[in-house]
């Protein structure tokens, strides 16, 4: 699905965050990139979404160079992302509008037909048809999230990209929306690849996880996480276990940070 | 504001006229019974050619302001670099108050609506450029990109974004600055016009030293402004409804 050949990326005076940087993911599957902040997990997000570009390398998508946002990947931002004077419909409508403004033309929208879709699905499928005449201004930071996945499923993505989606919500709230987006993918079969700094996210959603150190970033960490993808898995030892492993791997990266 | 309230205000206000015209009890401040009554009379002869005179300097110069404001406001508030070239010019014009330049736009543009309008025009300008740049300039990064990866160019970006983003700028804009406007249009009606509610007002004052006619002039200029203030308060409320709901 995504291919990085030889990335290499940095913001200008600083220390590149990728070096030749290779990572590679197939259709269907369930990835969290986990790292500390400042170390690129964003930056590699916003690159895989088409709003940034390498330096040197490529990144495509179903073995096309991307040299714009893709029509077919979603993204979903932690927050900022609704358009505050509009409604929670409007909202869901929002990617829908853009591409009958442009039409199917293969840049701005897919170049093929999509059957079309319909808002209040996505509004019941959310949970969110009871205010969707209400404003971003108006509701709860997970019913905004809420909207946002629902403006983007509109789309039909095939690749759902998330930038700390859950991380400004309160415990239950991510809970819930963390296991409401693993339902999701796994009945749209999207691919999934969800950017997190904490732990039990990563361990949560990621039935594999990229994790990144600090900055250059030469070679692709992968953990497997196979135990993931069982319903009873955040009370599992084996889950216990991974966030151990994992919390030890990033402390040396976190105590570089420390130094002031 | 309820309608109540608004209709005991101008009880409260009439009341206190009629008091003060007592106290004084001289030909310059009449009664507001008598303004009223040659109110009415002047309604019928030509007052209301002097009202249209000045609303439509003041809806002409507004809409002018708008649609040369609003985008060069969105353009300086979406590029950097164009803003830093033209933000101190800005800088520097935007506190100058612009009823000094017109003797200028008097002597460049002569008799007629033209001067009116530039003037109002430069008023409006600066303030509608100024808020609606602040307001482009405000949007959050991340509602640009999350609008992008939904397939939005520049031109879905310029309609679903920037667009309604900027309309409560310009409505701020408007707010703030009709009093100002209609004051600069009465300085502006002194001079080479024999329109305008300005020069209804300046005439019955000073010349035919016809006091309730100078009164009703000045009611319905202040009726005017007023009425420019509610219009933009009922835009608003229309356009802008999610700044109301909490």
């Amino acid at each position: 699905m995504i291919q990085i050949e030889a990335l290499t990326y940095g913001y200008h005076g600083g220390i590149p965050l990728f070096e030749a940087f290779n990572w590679e993911t197939q259709p269907g599957e369930a990835w969290a990139v986990l790292g500390p902040s400042g170390c690129g997990k964003t930056t590699l997000l916003y690159l895989i979404a088409g709003l940034r570009f390498p330096q040197a390398g490529r990144v495509l998508i179903d073995g096309n160079e991307l040299k714009r946002p893709r029509p077919r990947s979603g993204l979903i931002l932690q927050d900022y992302g609704l358009l505050p004077w509009a409604s929670v419909r409007q909202n869901v409508a929002l990617g829908l509008n853009v591409r009958r403004f442009y039409g199917p033309d293969g840049k701005h929208a897919p170049a093929e037909a999509l059957p079309p879709a319909n808002v209040d699905t996505w509004l019941k499928r959310l949970g969110i048809d009871a205010i969707a005449e209400k404003f971003p201004g108006q509701i709860s930071g997970g019913q905004r999230q809420r909207t946002a996945i629902a403006r983007t499923l509109a789309l039909q993505p095939d690749l759902l990209l998330m930038d700390e989606p859950f991380s400004s919500l309160d415990a239950p709230t991510r809970e819930s929306l963390q296991a409401l987006t693993l339902e999701i993918k796994a009945e749209q079969n999207l691919s999934l690849v969800i950017v997190t700094h904490a732990i039990e996210e990563a361990a949560i959603m990621g039935r594999k996880i990229l994790l990144l150190g600090q900055p250059p970033n030469r070679q692709a960490v992968v953990i497997d996480n196979p135990g993931s993808e069982h319903p009873a898995y955040r009370n599992s030892s084996e889950y216990l276990a991974l966030c151990q492993q994992l919390r030890s791997r990033m402390e040396p990266a976190r105590t570089m940070y420390a130094t002031p | 504001m309820r309608r109540r309230d608004l209709f005991a205000s101008v009880v409260a206000l009439a009341l206190f006229w009629q008091i003060a015209a007592w106290l004084v009890n001289r030909p310059i401040l009449p009664p507001p019974g008598l303004v009223a009554r040659v109110l009415v009379e002047e309604l019928q002869a030509e007052l209301p050619g002097h009202f249209l005179a000045s609303l439509w300097r003041v809806i002409a110069s507004t809409v002018l302001s708008i649609l040369l404001a609003a985008p060069a406001g969105l353009v300086l508030g979406q590029s950097r670099r164009l803003n830093a070239l033209f933000s101190p010019i800005i800088y520097l014009l935007y506190p100058v108050p612009k009823v000094v330049f017109v003797p200028v736009v008097l002597l460049f543009l002569g008799l007629g609506d033209a001067p009116k309008i530039v003037i109002i025009f430069l008023i409006l300008f600066f303030q509608v450029l100024v808020l609606v740049r602040d307001q482009a300039a405000s949007l959050r990064p991340e509602l640009i990109q999350s609008v992008r990866s939904l397939g939005a160019g520049r031109r879905a970006l310029f309609r679903y974004v920037y667009l309604p983003a900027s309309l409560p700028a310009i409505l701020t804009a408007l707010r703030q600055s009709v009093g100002t406007a209609v004051a600069v249009l009465y300085v502006a009606e002194l001079f080479a016009t024999q329109r305008g509610l300005g020069y209804y007002i300046y005439l019955n004052g000073s010349n035919l030293l016809n006091y309730p006619a100078m009164y009703a002039g000045i009611v319905v200029m202040s009726l005017l402004g007023l009425g420019l203030y509610f219009s933009v308060d009922w835009l608003e409320k229309r356009l802008c409804p999610w700044e109301y709901a909490h």
